[in-house]
């Protein structure tokens, strides 16, 4: 509001000395740049640094139990990555729940997401709030939640619970990502499949879903990411079962081996894999996308006229 | 009529919205309604727990629990804001001189998610490892004594003191804080500030009064995205700190877990929940950001 009254003012305010206004000073100009782009530089080293560690260090050999400091360079644990008893075990379960929950979750909250983007219903804000919720809630208030409603219902815990648990936060990150790609959606697509006598099923699948895709693959990846990386709420609700992250969390104080690092890489270079492989489909079919909703929106408005 | 032609129209959103927003019903909402009846419930894991309306459970376990309490404040506090001062100027470069370069750097932003919570968290562990390069140079540039002296540290060591479980923290949660404030950065209108500078503000001018208010709300977002999980944390104060370091989260967690203590591991999970909302819409009136989600 301030601004808005101000900018007039000072507008209108005759500039009279123009020697007070000193041309932008190149020197600093320059520094300022500069300080900026190795703020930004130092960053990313803080950012990437641990990660190398945990690369270097899978190809460690350690001395003892613990794999803290660099002792002599070593494939074994590339080699035998499973080497260590129950880290497949763990490894299994973290995928199985990964892919299951990520499943589940994409289709039910890619439903709740088109109910949200395309009606207007009573309780539309309600479900907005419920949605958000999770995402405010720490992951120890819901892990310990669903841990009282298992424990007071005398529910035992293992993958069952596990699985609950994942849906149960994927849920809301799934519906955020998919109504985030359909902002742009474009509902005279729709109508004019339906004008070209398509029913709501065939346009569905032939406009909408293809559409919407790209959101629902992202989500489907976010999800995958949330699901198998969740510590917290894993922990209180798996009862005797161990994933991956738990098993990590018990071989913490006892020394943590070197497979967990080479399993940790592997998740890591794979997650960089997809993630270059999805930009790289996203802007092809964004280019083609383009190309078909031009041609598409035509031939709306030419129904439209007609 | 025009409101029952309305709800009639409407009416095909509640089949697609039943079976997530009923999860969400029963796995979320109501164990929140659980949780608050475990917590004023009395009793043992032998002779069960008996709704017995302890309201004490909530005073003992809060004045019980007090140091860690406020601890867990001060060191997400603290995260919050080392966060905020890292990650405002990395989302400015990213969104200002990112160029075509933008979407590769988000990608190294987040590329830290990709290893596993715990794994990265092990990582600062071997970094900051008592014979390790940075403990060696902060101890010949005397830093650890300066922050030993400010109680952030405790002798030659970093591990298992205040600091690592503060950086491990801003670490691990830097990405939530980056990418909201990249978000609102990159929305700006480069105009606005050419406009500005035009009539005659100088660039610091400029910036505080259209580049960070047009911010607020990836501030917002970002500040509440990373505070929120790390009130919760006890992941850092587990493997990066010691018994001088716990937080609330290990508290209910072992509560939970160890000596199934639930009534007051519920009490304290309540009021950290309770007290989490109510500073969120303190927070949301403070900066006047109305809208939320």
């Amino acid at each position: 509001m301030t601004t808005e009254a101000e900018f007039p003012a000072a507008a209108l305010e005759p500039v009279t000395d123009t020697t007070t206004v000193r041309p932008p000073s190149r020197f600093w100009a320059k520094v300022r740049y500069h300080v900026l782009t190795v703020y930004a530089a130092l960053a990313f080293l803080y950012l990437l640094i641990p990660i190398a560690v945990v690369i270097v260090f899978s190809f460690n050999d350690p001395p003892g139990r613990f794999n803290f400091t660099w002792h002599k360079f070593s494939t074994a644990a590339w080699q035998h990555p499973f080497a260590t008893p129950g880290i497949q075990d763990a490894v299994v379960l973290s995928i199985k729940i990964a892919l299951l929950s990520t499943l589940i979750s994409t289709v039910l909250g890619t439903l709740i997401a088109l109910a949200l983007t395309r009606y207007r219903f009573w309780g539309r804000s309600l479900t907005n709030f419920v949605i958000f919720l999770p995402m405010a809630t720490p992951e120890i208030v819901m892990g310990s939640s669903l841990l009282t409603l298992f424990i007071t219902l005398s529910f035992s815990r293992g993958f069952t619970t596990i699985l609950i648990a994942h849906v149960m936060f994927n849920i809301s990150y799934v519906v955020v990502t998919v109504k985030a790609r359909m902002a742009g959606f474009d509902r005279k697509l729709e109508e004019a499949a339906m004008d070209l006598y398509a029913n709501a099923f065939t346009t569905f699948r032939k406009i909408t879903l293809p559409l919407i895709m790209p959101g629902v693959m992202a989500a489907a990846l976010l999800a995958f990411a949330l699901s198998i990386d969740d510590f917290v709420i894993t922990q209180f609700n798996a009862g005797p079962d161990i994933t991956f992250p738990l098993f990590i969390y018990g071989a913490a104080r006892t020394g943590v081996p070197v497979q967990v690092n080479v399993i940790g890489s592997m998740i890591f270079l794979s997650a960089v894999l997809l993630m270059v492989i999805n930009l790289i489909v996203q802007n092809r079919r964004s280019k083609r996308d383009a190309i078909a909703s031009r041609g598409a929106v035509r031939a709306a408005q030419v129904a439209e006229a007609a | 009529m025009g409101r029952v032609t309305r709800l009639f129209r409407a009416a095909p959103a509640y089949p697609l919205l039943l079976p997530g927003m009923l999860w969400l019903a029963v796995f979320f909402v109501v164990p929140m309604y659980y949780l608050l009846d475990m917590s004023t419930r009395t009793g043992n894991l032998i002779d069960g727990f008996a709704q017995t309306y302890s309201f004490s459970n909530y005073t003992d376990a809060i004045t019980q629990n007090q140091a860690q309490l406020v601890r867990s404040l001060v060191y997400a506090g603290s995260a919050t804001l080392l966060a905020f001062l890292i990650a405002y100027p990395l989302a400015y470069a990213i969104a200002f001189r990112g160029g075509r370069y933008k979407n590769f750097l988000l990608v190294l932003v987040i590329a830290p998610f990709f290893t596993n919570y715990l794994i990265r968290t092990l990582a600062w562990e071997t970094i900051l490892a008592d014979h390790g390069i940075v403990t060696h140079t902060l101890k010949t540039l005397h830093v650890l004594s300066v922050t030993d002296a400010l109680g952030l540290t405790s002798g030659e060591r970093l591990l298992a003191t205040p600091l690592a479980v503060i950086a491990g923290i801003t670490y691990n949660y830097l990405p939530f804080m980056t990418l909201p404030l990249y978000v609102s950065l990159e929305k700006i209108d480069k105009r606005l500030l050419e406009a500005a500078l035009d009539l005659y503000a100088n660039r610091i001018k400029a910036f505080f009064r259209i580049t960070m208010p047009l911010s607020l709300p990836g501030i917002f977002a970002g500040t509440l995205l990373t505070f929120i999980p790390a009130i919760g944390d006890y992941i850092n104060a587990y493997l990066l700190g010691s018994t001088q370091t716990t937080m609330i989260g290990n508290v209910i967690q072992s509560k939970f877990l160890t000596f199934n203590d639930y009534p007051s591991a519920a009490a304290l999970s309540f009021t950290l929940m309770a007290g989490i909302l109510v500073a969120i819409i303190v927070y949301a009136r403070l900066l006047g950001t109305e809208e939320l989600a």
